[in-house]
C-alpha cells in the first residue's frame, strides 16, 4: 500500500514538473508547481516527517506560490505571453471539482468513514518536539544567520523592486 | 515504506527536468519556478536520508534550504520586476547586458 501511495504521488510529481517546464503561460506553470509541492509533501508525510510536510505546504505551496501569482499578475504580461482564456474550461474544471467536493461531503455526511480519533504514527520519529531540540540546540547559530539573512531579503527586495521616481 | 533508492531516484529526475526547464525556457519566471523545483528536488534527498538514517540533521538542513529558497525567491522576483521596469519584457535574451 504505502509503495503504491508512493508510486502514485511521484507520477504526479514527475508529470506536473514536467508540464511546468513545457507550459508557456506562466500562471499554468505556477499551477502545476502547486501541485509538484503538494505531491512532494504528501511524500514527506509518508517519510514520517509531519512538521516539514506542514511547512512544505504553507511555505511553498502557500507563501512562494502566492508570490509567484502576484508578481504574475503585477507584470501585466502581453496577451500571447498571459493568454489561455477559455472560459468553457473554467467553467467545466470548476463543475467538476465541486460535483467532487460535494461527493466527499457526501461520503463524510454519510457516515462512511467511521471517525476513530487521531492515530499515532510512529512515534519514535516525525515529532516537532525532537526536531525543535536539534534546531535550537545544536543548530542554533545557523537558525540566526538564516533569520539575519531573511531580514536582509525583505529590504533587499523592498529596495529593488521600488519605482526610481520616488527618490 | 519505498526503499531509499527510489527516492534518490524520484529527486534525481526532479532536479534533471528542473535543469531542462531553465535551459528550455526563456520567460524568466518559469525559470525561477524550475529553481524552485530543483531544491525541492534536494530537499526531497535530505528528507529521504534523514529519515532512514532516523537523523534530524537532514530535517533541519530542509529547513534551512525552505528559508533560504523563500529569500532567493523574494530577491529574485524583485529582480524581475526591476528588469521589467526597464525592458518591458521577462525574457531573459532581452537581458544580455552583461554577456560578453
Amino acid at each position: 500500500m504505502a509503495m503504491v501511495i508512493f508510486y502514485i504521488l511521484a507520477a504526479v510529481m514527475v508529470v506536473s514538473g514536467i508540464m511546468v517546464v513545457t507550459r508557456k503561460n506562466a500562471i499554468m506553470a505556477a499551477l502545476f508547481l502547486v501541485v509538484a509541492m503538494t505531491a512532494l509533501a504528501g511524500l514527506f508525510v509518508q517519510l514520517g516527517s509531519l512538521f516539514v510536510a506542514a511547512l512544505q505546504i504553507i511555505v511553498y505551496a502557500g507563501a512562494v506560490m502566492v508570490l509567484f501569482l502576484f508578481v504574475i499578475m503585477l507584470l501585466n504580461l502581453k496577451k500571447d505571453e498571459f493568454g489561455f482564456d477559455s472560459r468553457l474550461f473554467q467553467r467545466l474544471f470548476g463543475a467538476i471539482l465541486g460535483a467532487i467536493i460535494l461527493f466527499q461531503l457526501w461520503l463524510i455526511a454519510s457516515g462512511y468513514f467511521p471517525y476513530r480519533g487521531p492515530q499515532p504514527i510512529d512515534p519514535e520519529f516525525g515529532d516537532a518536539a525532537l526536531l525543535s531540540k536539534k534546531l535550537f540546540i545544536q543548530f542554533l547559530y545557523p537558525f540566526e544567520i538564516v533569520s539575519v539573512l531573511l531580514l536582509a531579503a525583505i529590504i533587499g527586495a523592498v529596495i529593488m523592486a521600488r519605482k526610481k521616481s520616488e527618490e | 515504506m519505498a526503499p531509499l533508492t527510489h527516492y534518490l531516484v524520484l529527486s534525481a529526475i526532479m532536479f534533471a527536468i528542473g535543469v531542462w526547464g531553465v535551459l528550455r525556457n526563456r520567460n524568466a519566471l518559469i525559470i525561477f519556478m524550475c529553481i524552485e523545483l530543483m531544491l525541492n528536488a534536494a530537499n526531497l534527498s535530505l528528507m529521504a536520508f534523514s529519515s532512514y538514517l532516523k537523523d534530524y540533521t537532514g530535517q533541519v538542513l530542509v529547513f534551512m534550504v525552505m528559508a533560504v529558497a523563500a529569500a532567493e525567491v523574494a530577491v529574485g522576483l524583485a529582480i524581475i520586476i526591476s528588469i521589467f521596469r526597464h525592458k518591458e519584457s521577462v525574457n531573459v535574451d532581452n537581458v544580455n547586458v552583461m554577456k560578453w
